[in-house]
């Protein structure tokens, strides 16, 4: 008889922490203890706190142990699991005033900061369940929500729930969902095509990958559904291969519901069909646009092509498709269940229910959170994140990656939905959020993004092909100290050019890393091109390393330790640095004892 | 899957495995595991609270879980019971056959088994 779970993180990020052999290690010291048959080992999806991985969850306490290792799980199975005794100094505590002076209060995870003021709705099963069994989702009410399509609902029913719900598109552009499916519903075809679209490719998201790895049967439901309510028979989804433990995920619960017959022919006896494929992107930023995705799916090299014809016309293979990521697609079932009222009560007036966002940066969780729509900037940085590290100032909040923009600390306030977000000249994008402190330049942060859309420009369009790399080489010049002023304007003429006519969603907001800082930090960009300075000290040919006379003691570290000896100078007596063959790689400043050596 | 009926027999065969993980029942169940609880015979006395319990069909209402010593290691088997709203009640010397009873008695019923309560033991 089973008395209690210990839940491990089988999630990409706890995986590469070391969760496997912790997992083994369990398994064997249950053994030893004689312990296997009262305690189960569930291998879950992402629980979210990435950075303190490898994270482990022992139910029904719900205690909340953090960056356990291999020695660690001895202690945990013979004191916690054998004697009842929790091994506290492994217990994640990040908690509010109120729990910490709860003396007898055990800490479990929904008390922690970091859980307790999220949501979750799309991540509900993420760390819940063992994603390779159909039962567990299945005793999570998996599979009702289509039962109760097929047996209970109209297509239009369906489409009407998911329109009054209010639910818009997690993949960045934010279009209403039933909306969308409602086209494809209305044109006729012998074929029709339901696409999720998991091929995430933006630097710091990976909520998706979360999804697939933690609750994959979801997004099979909600596919079929879509299916259902659209007209379609048969689905694709289109993931990077580099999740290779989402595709393992994916594809072993898709065996798992062709053998229930939740896909297959006749499900839940209603003569509706069903099926689903998995098709495996190379890695090309540009497929995750949804006509390049579509043509790459049809086997050819993942170009977008010009719209209209909308998917819901001509789309996967010239017909009918309708197209959603994955965290649209997450929500589907928990609103065909609990209804689009329940899921229109959370959230602000156009944006209803829940957002994902991969937090990262220069912040203290770094990982997955689900906050309702509406929840300021502010709160999800001080209370759920923890915070910035070290002690430093928060300078802007990087959204939407490198089709989004930023925000600056003075907006700190705005709440976040897709309508704010869109009004500050931001983006809500799929969800990466990358905090920011002072110690970054925002030149070269814009530079950063546009330098991957250079890359992964597919090259169709001559806007974006030539037009980023034209605007990339104006920021170079800007950062290398030879930039003019009239060049911080030809950014932005260009900026909107490329904008106004590229092809694809990927040129068309190609730019906005670079419009965004312009616009709230322009006197960073006139720093760096009138005062030649580059206020944060992250632009190194901007870059002065000098040595304050009265400061130095003449002790000769640094001129030792200097790689390209640029330091001279006569023992106890103050040295100098020659910029000319200094390369500023800041050897000298971690060697001076006396603070005597600053960069400018 | 060709009913509805069909996917809900899964359901409910799997609901209790995994109800363990909401670990927000009304009711706790907390048995004493140190050194002198085990020794004493606490581990018979938790897996049959665990057993009883999903056997009545109360897993989701009721949680069982350990704690260290409580520090009266002379009535060990230790098993102390939190209600919302209610004073605690802690049972001394338990067996697994006293902990049907309770179960029985006091979780189901609603009336605590006064003569296996400390006060009962101490009197």
């Amino acid at each position: 008889m089973i008395r209690s779970h210990v839940l491990i993180c089988g999630g990409t990020g706890c995986t590469s922490s070391g969760s496997a052999v912790l997992i083994d290690t369990f398994e064997e010291e249950l053994k030893k203890n004689g312990l296997e048959e009262e305690i189960k080992i569930v291998k879950t999806g992402c629980f979210g706190l990435c950075a303190l991985g490898p994270v482990v969850i022992v139910y029904p306490e719900g205690t909340f142990y953090s960056q356990v290792t291999k020695e660690d799980v001895k202690e945990i199975v013979s004191e916690h699991l054998l004697k009842g005794r929790i091994v506290e100094r492994l217990v994640y505590a990040d908690v509010g005033e109120d729990v910490k002076q709860d003396a007898q209060k055990v800490v479990a995870l929904s008390d922690t900061n970091f859980y307790k003021s999220q949501k979750r709705v799309a991540l509900r099963n993420c760390g819940v369940i063992n994603p390779e069994s159909i039962d567990e989702y299945i005793a999570m009410d998996g599979y009702a929500a289509l039962g109760k399509v097929l047996t209970e609902m109209k297509p239009e029913d369906v489409i009407n729930v998911m329109k009054e719900s209010g639910l818009r598109g997690r993949g960045g552009g934010g279009f209403p969902t039933g909306l969308k499916w409602s086209f494809t519903a209305a044109n006729q075809a012998d074929q029709k095509y339901v696409v999720c679209n998991a091929d995430e490719g933006d630097p710091g998201a990976f909520m998706d990958r979360s999804v697939l790895e933690g609750d994959p049967h979801c997004i099979i439901e909600a596919m079929a559904i879509c299916g259902y309510a659209t007209g379609a028979s048969e689905g694709y989804v289109y993931v990077r291969a580099e999740y290779p433990i989402a595709v393992k995920r994916l594809e072993m619960a898709i065996d798992q519901a062709r053998e229930y017959g939740l896909l297959g022919k006749n499900i839940f006896d209603s003569g509706f069909d069903f099926d689903l494929f998995i098709r495996l992107g190379a890695g090309a930023f540009v497929c995750g646009e949804e006509t390049a995705l579509m043509t790459s799916i049809e086997g050819n090299r993942g170009e977008p092509r010009p719209r209209p014809p909308y998917p819901a016309v001509k789309g996967l293979f010239g017909k009918p498709t309708t197209e959603n990521n994955v965290e649209t697609f997450a929500n589907v079932p928990q609103i065909i269940l609990n209804g689009a009222e329940w899921f229109a009560s959370m959230g602000t007036e156009k944006s209803k229910g829940t957002k994902v966002f991969a937090l990262g940066g220069n912040i203290k969780n770094t990982g997955l959170v689900e906050i309702p729509m509406g929840t300021t900037l502010r709160h999800i940085i001080e209370d759920i994140g923890g915070g910035i590290p070290d002690g430093k100032k928060f300078k802007a909040a990087q959204t939407g990656g490198p089709s989004g923009g930023c925000i600056p600390a003075s907006l700190i306030d705005t709440e976040i939905d897709y309508d704010n977000l869109t009004a500050i000249g931001c983006m809500m994008g799929s969800g990466g959020l990358i905090v920011m402190d002072e110690s970054k330049c925002m030149v070269d942060i814009a530079k950063f993004f546009l330098t991957s859309t250079v890359d992964e420009s597919c090259g169709k369009c001559t806007p974006c092909r030539i037009g980023t790399v034209r605007l990339k080489e104006l920021l170079d010049k800007i950062t290398s100290g030879n930039g003019t002023l009239e060049d911080i304007d030809k950014i932005e003429e260009l900026s909107h050019y490329i904008k106004a006519n590229s092809l694809c969603g990927l040129g068309q907001t190609a730019p906005n890393p670079v419009l965004a800082t312009l616009k709230f930090f322009r006197d960073e960009y006139v720093a760096h091109v009138v005062d030649k300075k580059c206020p944060a000290g992250v632009c190194k040919d901007l870059l002065r390393y000098k040595v304050i006379e009265d400061k130095c003691k003449g002790c000769t570290a640094c001129a030792r330790v200097c790689p390209v000896g640029a330091i001279s100078g006569a023992v106890k007596q103050p040295h100098t640095i020659d910029s000319t063959k200094c390369i500023k790689c800041g050897a000298c400043i971690e060697k001076c004892k006396f603070g005597a050596i600053v960069k400018e | 899957m060709k009913s509805l009926a069909e996917l809900a027999a899964i359901r409910e065969k799997m609901k209790d495995k995994v109800v363990i993980r909401e670990g927000s029942g009304d009711v706790r169940v907390v048995v004493g595991m140190a050194t002198c609880g085990i020794a004493a015979g606490a581990r018979p006395v938790l897996n049959r609270f665990v057993e009883k319990i999903s056997e009545e069909g109360l897993s989701d209402k009721i949680t069982v879980t350990q704690t260290g010593c409580i520090g009266i290691c002379q009535f060990e088997p230790v098993v102390e019971i939190y209600e919302a709203g209610k004073e605690k009640v802690t049972y001394v010397k338990m067996t697994a056959e006293k902990a049907d009873e309770v179960v029985e008695k006091h979780l189901k019923g609603g009336k605590v088994v006064a003569e296996y309560t400390i006060s009962a033991v101490n009197a």
